[in-house]
């Protein structure tokens, strides 16, 4: 291990970041090369632990960073890698949102947002898919998922009570 | 039929709905954010959410952290970006530190596994639908480009597992050129 941890942190997922391009799931590959093969922070399954810990974690997927820099470096680590995964793309966003909104009527804007509106519904579907294909193995699994998608897309219910149905099917072990 | 927003959220509203949304948010921030901002709040419409999030989706960096700075810029300015930020990110910051004390201790456990996996389930579900509900506005006046558009980027990006920045190199510009000839 690296005689800075923090340091490394630091500077791998604030580069990191500005590449992301597709989102934080779309880094994990990236994120597992960084953590489980060049600095060996963890192994492969502390990695796949940290990983699956993150998707039932509640808050942005992105969380998954804070649970490496908390391995890595405690709490200090925790707070080190998220302020770099977050911090200097964030910044990039505010200037550009300023920059975007002054062309808020030009016709190229309208066109660029028409456009990228459905590559971005493509993106979130092809996620919706990988994310459904990791958490169904069995056919109680699939049922929770294609109950859940309905009711949620049907009615108005709170998706709490579906998670909370959704724990208890799987107290039975057979999710 | 979409409602226009009718109300602009403060500074601390903006906070609280954010950090109310992460703290709920399990399978990721998107449905939960949607869920708020567009049916429950009616900040937005769909349609404003879907453009509003597609930009947040192709900056660099998270969606979700890209999204709060873009929609808290434009209802409050930098302070607005840094409440929705500071929301969406605070209080899960906590929990997950939480969570990894717990799981070093009782990470073996059988039973927390079996619940888990119930939890995942359902997060797959509400991404479905969320991705169902936001794919809404692309059909409306017989309107067919958008959702050929999404479908191959579906097919070439879950199916097909082809290379990310590939997929969008070729097909977000030739959708973006698509709606200029169109316009």
């Amino acid at each position: 291990m690296n005689s800075n941890p923090l340091g490394s942190l630091a500077v791998h997922f604030a580069l990191l970041s500005l590449f992301a391009i597709g989102g934080a799931n779309a880094a994990i590959p990236e994120m597992h090369r960084i953590a489980v093969e060049i600095e060996r922070w963890m192994t492969e399954r502390q990695f796949t632990d940290a990983f699956a810990l993150a998707q039932v974690s509640p808050g942005p997927n992105v969380i998954i960073v804070t649970l490496i820099g908390y391995h890595v470096a405690g709490l200090a680590g925790a707070l080190v890698a998220t302020a770099a995964m977050t911090g200097p793309t964030c910044v990039f966003a505010y200037v550009m949102t300023r920059l975007w909104d002054r062309f808020k009527d030009a016709p190229w804007r309208a066109a660029v947002q028409t456009g990228l509106v459905p590559v971005s519904i493509g993106l979130i579907a092809a996620s919706a898919y990988v994310i459904s294909g990791a958490a169904v193995h069995t056919w109680l699994a699939g049922a929770v998922t294609v109950a859940t998608a309905a009711l949620t897309f049907f009615t108005r219910l709170n998706p709490l009570w579906l998670f909370t149905a959704a724990a208890l099917a799987g107290l039975t072990g057979y999710v | 039929m979409s409602v226009p927003p009718v109300k602009r959220p403060g500074l601390l509203e903006l906070f609280l709905a954010f950090a109310g949304v992460a703290v709920v948010a399990f399978g990721g921030a998107l449905p939960w954010s949607r869920r708020l901002i567009v049916e429950r709040r009616r900040w937005m419409t769909a349609e404003e959410f879907n453009e509003t999030f597609s930009f947040a989706q192709f900056l660099p960096g998270a969606n979700m952290i890209n999204f709060s700075v873009v929609f808290g810029t434009r209802f409050g300015g930098a302070a607005g970006a840094a409440v929705a930020l500071l929301g969406l990110i605070g209080p899960p910051l906590v929990i997950i530190c939480v969570v990894a004390l717990l799981y070093a201790r009782y990470g073996n456990l059988q039973t927390l596994g079996h619940i888990l996996s119930g939890i995942a389930a359902a997060a797959a579900g509400l991404l479905i639908a969320m991705t169902a509900k936001m794919a809404v506005p692309l059909f409306k006046r017989g309107e067919y480009v958008g959702p050929i558009i999404a479908a191959l980027v579906f097919v070439a990006v879950g199916p097909f597992s082809l290379p990310l920045q590939w997929v969008l190199i070729v097909l977000a510009p030739l959708s973006v050129a698509i709606a200029w000839v169109r316009r």
